[in-house]
């Protein structure tokens, strides 16, 4: 049984193993499986850069030649995680310019990058191909002018969402004259303007260019010159989508449109202005992506142009479609399968537009297809919510922000517990779940009993008790991540469900009621884990045990206590008595 | 006077009880920083959230006929400042000036002006005599700019050609989209109602 094949048969099968959970589960079938594998394994994802050292990762996997990082919990997204809390690149960078020098793709997402481990990238890997910085911070147009410059085998450049210091538009010059493999650029991130000139020549020597995301100082008038060097762009983000109005600037721009036969994707779309958006007409047929979250334009120039795109499968758009708008798209896009409608004027005090729970009832009847939803209003009610999750049981993703806290459902002022039980209930693929509006210790009931397969949940200002947080602990037999502010939740709940943590990616407490000795108590019974206080009044045991922390962040990790924490993280742990008396 | 001050100071069981000098727009708020407290600890160490709510309780207390202000919250609603940020228009463009071509029947080439930079109709008609050395004269309602040699005309959003100073200042400032300096003659059929 064990000499059934020789090692590079076994090998040449696994190649054909994409997922990691099959990777994975290949190594525990027998210890030479596990060698064989770790030595053929090209691909590594790193879910939590905390839960394992790049020591580890590189004594095991010798021969990576893609690594994909994330740092930071997802409420930094939100400003929840303070600055300087961590997640550092520079450490994997200076381990991996040792051991891999075959690399070729870093993907990394919210994650400090400086430009000093741009520059050790760029010189360290001779093969370097794909550099991909999402949600990431730390580093300016230098770092990126060490990539151009030396990269010379990149094939994409994205930057999104990232935040980038500005120091000057001329990195893009660094691409040498004879740089033409370029496939994929995304800087819609940055602020200030890049090279127009050389922004043009590098497009215009990119043969194989298929995504091109321009930042919003790219004036529309100079789209054109770009598009017609590019017309086998596949996605374009435009820059912004505004000029004078002049018959030779529109004629242009529809001429050059017309040329992309094979766009698929667009975003962009910054100050638009209307009357140049039938420029895009002829290219809307073709477009199953369509990224209008910063587009404030309104019906019926915003309707017209997404019903056009009768094959759209993804629209991001803000809620200036209102209801109407959005039935309007059930109507037409019947391929939809993402949906995210953003807040044009989340502070306001009084709604700007009209958009309702409607909107997206009328849109869960109309689209077959819809799986993922990410929806922003100011009102729900029950009956929307029973009504969504009968249209569409296949959902996988629901996230639902109403921007008011704690709001109740606004037909019978009663919790939204229902509602969203409904949705667990009905939508047995549900991986994704995001609450919002009046919730009480109910609707985790449901959620415990019914989101077998949830793995991210992230909850807000809901529940009454620790009873609530029981429930998901104790019945969400998937859940990977799970995050939670401004709840009353606290140490019962979780020291009663410890070993569930230790199944779980990571766990996210902000101003909820966990006690500082409630999070020593779990550091010390569970070494796996990193029990992780952040709080910004000062050391924890200044205050008394039952005090409660600021923010608490556990993960399971094998690579033991952080060594880079900042002065307001503590990690509780065995020693953590001694280090403190 | 007094109940207000309580307001300020006290907290969630007094609020309750208390005879408040409040119009009614002043509840939501304090029911927001009551049911946060709900799910507060007791000790005000959530600095943040306690302060931001503390402040909006006093300032519903001291505007009562302003509506209540929106407690802002740390991170809520869930939008990243990257996307809140980017739906500001970009400054630059209300900085930057409105060029409009100027042509003149028989010159050889255009010029540009900025409409900005001027204050009124006679700032601007100076400056066109001045650029292109020639007389304009008065408008008048009535004639228009009879008896010059030239008339200055523009051309609006929808591509009709009308005389300048029918309109008040900021509407033609929106409106023109190119300047033409006509000769007399060819001008008089645009003078007055037409």
């Amino acid at each position: 049984m064990a000499y059934s094949f020789p090692e590079e048969v076994l090998e040449h099968v696994f190649s054909f193993l994409t997922s990691d959970k099959d990777r994975n589960a290949v190594c525990l079938v027998c210890k030479s499986w596990y060698e064989i594998e770790r030595w053929c394994r090209r691909r590594i994802f790193v879910g939590n850069c905390y839960a394992v050292s790049p020591e580890i990762v590189i004594r095991r996997f010798p021969e990576v030649r893609a690594v994909e990082i994330k740092g930071k919990p997802h409420f930094a997204d939100f400003n929840l995680v303070p600055e300087g809390w961590g997640a550092y690149v520079y450490p994997w960078v200076a381990a991996m310019s040792a051991a891999y020098p075959l690399l070729e793709e870093i993907k990394l997402k919210r994650m400090v990058v400086t430009d000093e481990s741009l520059e050790l990238i760029s010189k360290s890997f001779k093969n370097f191909k794909v550099l991909v910085l999402s949600s990431c911070e730390g580093f300016t147009t230098d770092g990126l002018a060490s990539i151009a410059a030396n990269c010379r085998n990149l094939r994409e450049l994205d930057l999104r969402e990232s935040e980038v210091e500005d120091l000057s538009g001329h990195w893009l010059s660094h691409f040498p004259d004879n740089y033409t493999s370029l496939v994929s650029l995304n800087i819609s991130c940055l602020g200030s303007e890049v090279s127009f000139s050389a922004l043009e020549r590098l497009v215009a020597r990119s043969p194989n260019l298929r995504t091109l995301r321009l930042n919003r100082a790219v004036p529309l008038e100079k789209l054109p010159n770009l598009l017609r060097r590019a017309p086998q762009l596949v996605e374009l983000g435009t820059g912004a989508y505004s000029a004078e109005i002049r018959s030779d600037t529109y004629s242009n721009l529809a001429e050059a449109f017309s040329a992309c036969k094979q766009l698929k994707g667009l975003s962009g779309f910054w100050d638009v202005v209307p009357s140049y958006l039938p420029a895009m007409l002829h290219v809307c047929s073709g477009i199953t992506s369509l990224n209008l979250s910063y587009a404030t334009i309104q019906s019926p120039d915003l309707v017209q142009l997404v019903t056009q795109c009768r094959n759209l499968q993804r629209l991001w758009v803000l809620d200036y479609i209102e209801d109407s708008g959005l039935e309007a798209l059930a109507a037409s896009c019947k391929d939809l399968q993402e949906l995210r409608v953003f807040p044009s004027d989340p502070f306001g005090a009084v709604p700007n537009v009209s958009l309702t729970e409607q909107g997206l009832v009328s849109v869960s009847e109309g689209c077959p297809k819809l799986q993922s939803v990410l929806y922003f209003c100011r009102q729900m009610s029950n009956a929307a919510l029973v009504a969504i999750a009968r249209n569409r049981p296949k959902l996988i993703r629901f996230r639902l922000c109403i921007l008011e806290p704690r709001v109740p459902d606004y037909l019978t002022l009663e919790p939204l517990d229902t509602g969203f039980g409904a949705i667990v209930e009905n939508c047995k693929e549900l991986r994704r779940l995001s609450l919002s509006g009046l919730l009480t210790d109910r609707v985790f009931k449901y959620i415990g009993t019914h989101a077998k397969k949830l793995e991210m949940l992230s909850i807000a200002f809901a529940g009454d008790s620790d009873l609530g947080l029981h429930h998901v602990l104790s019945g969400c037999e998937s859940l990977r991540k799970l995050e939670i502010r401004d709840c009353p939740f606290g140490d019962k709940a979780l020291l009663a469900n410890a070993a569930k943590l230790e199944t779980m990616r990571s766990l996210w407490m902000s101003s909820c009621s966990v006690s500082y000795g409630a999070c020593k108590l779990l550091g010390q019974k569970l070494p796996r884990l990193n029990v992780e206080v952040i709080d910004e009044r000062g050391p924890p045991d200044s205050r008394p045990e039952s005090c409660p922390v600021e923010r608490l962040y556990v993960y399971r990790t094998v690579s033991g206590r952080r060594v880079d924490m900042p002065g307001f993280v503590w990690t509780m742990d065995e020693d953590a008595s001694l280090r403190f008396s | 006077m007094e109940g207000m001050i309580m307001a300020h100071e006290s907290d969630l069981n007094l609020k309750a009880t208390e005879l408040r000098l409040g119009l009614p727009g002043t509840d939501e708020c304090e029911e927001m920083v009551s049911a946060a407290k709900n799910n507060k600890r007791a000790s005000p160490e959530s600095v943040e959230e306690c302060g931001s709510k503390g402040t909006c309780a006093a300032k519903s207390s001291e505007h009562e006929t302003a509506p209540a202000p929106k407690a802002q919250i740390v991170g809520w609603p869930p939008v990243r400042s990257y996307r809140k940020n980017n739906l500001q228009p970009k400054k630059t463009e209300s900085e930057s000036g409105i060029y409009v071509k100027v042509s003149m029947d028989g010159a050889p080439y255009l010029r540009k002006i900025d409409l900005k930079v001027y204050n009124g109709y006679p700032e601007l008609l100076k400056a066109l005599e001045t650029m292109f050395k020639l007389t304009i004269g008065e408008y008048s309602e009535r004639e228009g700019y009879k008896g010059s040699e030239y008339a200055p005309a523009y051309e609006d959003k929808d591509g009709d050609l009308m005389l300048v100073g029918d309109v008040p200042w900021d509407m033609f400032m929106s409106s023109c989209k190119r300047l033409r300096i006509m000769k007399g003659s060819e001008a008089r059929g645009l003078g007055g109602a037409l």
